[in-house]
């Protein structure tokens, strides 16, 4: 089984959000980058799949040479090899429309993302490359096996959880719960020195939702405390004053 | 120019979040000199007068469209079948599960550029622009849409629900699915019975590590059920699996914009804020003084939530009584 993974690279979760240039640009300076936690579920996923069954797994990335980091740390959890299509990554379609194009002929059996990057937060990635492909997409998945040709997963509804099948080839976003991600080791971060990471020029797709750019929220008024004896209160206050319950 | 609506129903029934979205089409057309069109896509289609209260909230046309199953992809594609028989230049869908997965089928075969997490109507000054979240709550971005056809997905519980037209002319529509629409099959589907669903819900009760245990979780549901509110939880308490994933609010579970946040024993992680500070009112309930939740907080009790818990619920049952 072939499985590609999509990876972006992201702010850590800590990171304190802020802008430059007039509010157009998001501010890196000081800023710790990861692997976009919901790819790397999807990571592990694909490797606990080809593990039991066989096969391999590519990484794939939009972005530049400064993501070099984070695709090793992928190479070091367990990704056979790496491709880095060398643009910047602008926007979903852009970075859909370079992977669809690049993995068109590659024959992949599955290939995944996470249900939504937590920078951009688009959630567009794998519902675009799909279309493109032509592949059945399920999104949003908390469970993903393979027997065969064919895949049984569980995903995210309104209101609830859906069992569905379908053969392969397909595409699925990972949600949280998929599986727990692994922290590379000694033994995989050398390994990942001499896998194959291969830089790819990009075909030129144009992006089409530019963040032209960025507000932070209001700041908030000063919290209005009420005593813990007279909890009751506030019930009452957002009935009356607040006019929410 | 035409704004088309996709309607989600289940079992017959329309969603909240269908007279928001339709609310919302309605102002985009008005702006952009169109008319507000609805497309209703199901295997259970509400009846003809449900549909054509739709005009209630601005739709001028409803259009139906029976499909075999309810998939995302069927849906898309009645969509784009009905986006070309109406000529419609913005297509706009609620950004939920099923919206996520519909937007970008639908922006792939209509060439169009696609926006999800939108929270305003577009600024057509120059261009087309829309004002989304990013950073998982923790900003905003203006972004511009480039192609002839948009699609926007609108974060739910953002846009007024307005009631002024009449009813609308109900059109059937014969979207000829394709049998791909029908490559990923429902063996089961696990609705969850009587609770609220967090991403629907108007007020939210939220517990974090304070709450000691999930033994401890009947005051939660207490609170949350006499205030006809939806449960939530901090990452640590869904990482422990005291509470399923499915309720983990904050930069890597989900975001919310409840008009309530109440949130108990949480201190207010920059990851959780980012995921809640949307919210509308949000309250916060700590024993340290010195959490970081009191800062975005509307209101605060500095205080054992184990003490303060059954005041709150004693105090919500004689409102609701009154009721």
């Amino acid at each position: 089984m072939k499985i590609l993974v999509c990876m972006s690279v992201v702010p850590d979760t800590t990171t304190k959000v802020t802008f430059t240039d007039n509010n157009t640009k998001f501010n890196t300076s000081g800023v710790q980058y990861i692997i976009n936690p919901y790819d790397e579920l999807s990571l592990t996923r694909a490797l606990e799949l080809t593990e039991a069954q066989g096969g391999s797994v590519t990484v794939i990335h939009v972005g530049l040479a400064d993501s070099d980091a984070s695709i090793r740390k992928a190479l070091a959890i367990g990704a056979q090899d790496a491709v880095r299509i060398n643009a910047e990554p602008s926007d979903a379609t852009l970075v859909a429309n370079e992977i669809a194009t690049w993995a068109a002929s590659q024959g992949f059996d599955m290939i995944l993302s996470g249900r939504e990057s937590i920078d951009y937060n688009s959630g567009l990635v794998g519902g675009l490359i799909a279309e493109q492909l032509g592949l059945p997409y399920i999104n949003i998945v908390t469970k993903i096996d393979v027997a065969g040709t064919e895949a049984t997963a569980v995903r995210d509804i309104d209101g609830g959880k859906e069992t569905v099948k379908v053969a392969l080839p397909l595409v699925a976003s990972a949600q949280k719960d998929l599986t727990e991600p692994r922290i590379p080791n000694m033994r995989g971060i050398m390994a990942a020195r001499s896998k194959p990471l291969t830089v790819v020029e990009p075909t030129g797709a144009s992006a089409q939702g530019n963040h032209a750019s960025f507000e932070l929220p209001a700041p908030k008024g000063a919290v209005k405390l009420i005593s813990p004896e007279n909890a009751g209160e506030l019930i009452q206050i957002l009935h009356q004053e607040a006019k929410i319950i | 120019m035409n704004v088309l609506i996709f309607a989600e129903s289940a079992e017959g029934k329309f969603k909240k979040a269908v007279y928001e979205a339709i609310s919302y089409g309605k102002e985009v057309a008005s702006k952009l000199g169109g008319e507000a069109i609805v497309l209703c896509a199901s295997s259970q289609m509400p009846n003809d007068a449900d549909l054509a209260s739709l005009g209630k909230y601005g739709a001028s046309k409803v259009i139906k469209a029976s499909i075999n199953e309810d998939r995302p992809a069927a849906m898309a594609e009645a969509l784009v079948a009905a986006a070309n028989a109406s000529g419609a230049k913005v297509i706009v869908v609620s950004n939920n599960y099923n919206g996520k997965s519909i937007a970008p089928s639908v922006a792939v075969k209509l060439k169009a550029s696609v926006a999800t997490g939108v929270i305003s109507v577009p600024n057509t000054d120059n261009g087309f622009s829309v004002k989304r979240g990013v950073f998982s709550g923790k900003a905003f971005a203006d972004v511009n849409l480039s192609a002839d056809i948009k699609v926007l997905a609108i974060t739910p519980n953002t846009f007024t629900i307005s009631e002024s037209g009449s009813d609308a002319s109900v059109e059937a529509l014969s979207a000829d699915v394709s049998e791909n629409a029908y490559r990923v099959a429902a063996n089961s589907i696990d609705k969850v019975q009587g609770k609220i669903p967090l991403t629907e819900a108007e007020l939210v009760v939220s517990g974090g590590r304070g709450m000691k245990g999930p033994e401890n979780w009947g005051l939660i549901e207490d609170l949350a059920n006499t205030l006809g509110a939806a449960t939530a939880c901090s990452k640590p308490v869904s990482d422990m699996d005291w509470r399923p994933h499915e309720e983990h609010v904050g930069q890597t579970g989900i975001t919310i914009k409840p008009n309530l946040y109440i949130a108990v024993g949480i201190s207010g992680a920059i990851q959780h804020l980012a995921g809640v500070s949307s919210s509308k009112v949000i309250v916060a309930i700590n024993k340290d003084p010195e959490a970081p939740f009191f800062k975005v907080a509307d209101y605060g009790i500095v205080g054992d939530a184990f003490e303060v818990l059954p005041r709150l619920i004693e105090a919500a049952k004689q409102l609701k009584s009154s009721q």
